[in-house]
């Protein structure tokens, strides 16, 4: 309601301008979430703890599906501003593109090792070598003033105008509260499905045969 | 930079970008709860496992049980 009824106009954009406000704090939560999905990749190698794990795990995989939501919205807003759907020499894009991609092989990675001791151990190592990269690729791209990524906002004195900044509060709010729960939803899911596991093997009274052939990229509680 | 895209030309990307996100939320949605439907199967083959595993034992007991 904000975005559409509140906020001014772009003098530059117009009405496009208003993508910035779903595309942005989807593109902040989500490369903070592989940052934080680094950091309980730590708590896991620290602790030896599978719940953090399973956390890298949820946080990671609800990034990557906004990761997506990045993309395409970034790719309407191309096309919108610039007239191309996709802009190579564009580092924002590319760089975003790069990250999503690396975590793309995070799935692929888990599910290629049998031994889940061995699958959460390299997965932690891979989330947290990754969750570093985000920040360095963000700096980078930063400092590469040779092309610049559409800007919105723009005043004569520079900054935000305040509509603008309280707009864009309050959907980065609601992007970092959806995120949360999503990832509280898929956590309670994964923790059902496991305590149901555990129960059922319980009853049938037979938990090798059961451990034996459950491969799945998903950590095991 | 293109200059600005006139309103009814502008909403329909405005439109998109909002839509799709929207659907890739029902999709996940949609997944969770084809997971969680899943999981409620589960449960209640877990329980019916439970009473038949009861039963027996409840007749057990009342057969052992003295007459008179």
């Amino acid at each position: 309601m904000l975005v559409f009824f509140y906020a001014p106009l772009d003098a530059d954009q117009g009405f496009v301008q208003k993508i910035f406000y779903l595309h942005v704090p989807m593109a902040i939560v989500a490369l903070c979430g592989f940052v934080a999905g680094g950091a309980m990749g730590i708590m896991h190698l620290r602790t030896r703890d599978q719940s953090w794990d399973l956390r890298s795990y949820v946080t990671i995989h609800i990034s990557v599906i906004l990761a997506v939501g990045v993309l395409v919205t970034g790719s309407i807003w191309a096309r919108a501003s610039w007239g191309h759907w996709w802009v190579w020499d564009e580092p924002m894009l590319v760089s975003f593109l790069i990250v999503f991609l690396l975590y793309a092989t995070y799935w692929p990675l888990r599910f290629s090792i049998e031994d889940k001791e061995k699958q959460s151990r390299y997965a932690s190592v891979f989330a947290i070598v990754a969750g570093a990269f985000v920040p360095l690729n963000f700096a980078a791209v930063r400092m590469a003033e040779q092309f610049t990524h559409p800007q919105t906002g723009a005043t004569v004195g520079g900054g935000m105008p305040p509509k603008f900044a309280l707009t864009f509060a309050v959907a980065f709010i609601g992007m970092t509260c959806l995120f949360v729960t999503l990832c509280k939803y898929e956590m309670a899911s994964k923790h059902a499905t496991f305590r149901l596991r555990a129960l059922k093997r319980k009853l049938a009274g037979d938990d090798d045969a059961l451990a034996v052939g459950s491969r799945s990229a998903a950590p095991q509680l | 930079m293109l200059p600005a895209l006139p309103l009814d030309e502008a909403g329909k990307y405005v439109a998109g970008a909002y839509l799709i996100f929207l659907a890739l939320l029902f999709v996940y949605v949609a997944i969770m709860a084809s997971k969680l439907s899943k999981i409620e199967r589960e449960v209640v083959e877990i329980s019916q496992l439970v009473e038949n595993r009861s039963q027996p034992a409840e007749a057990d007991a009342r057969v052992k049980e003295p007459v008179g």
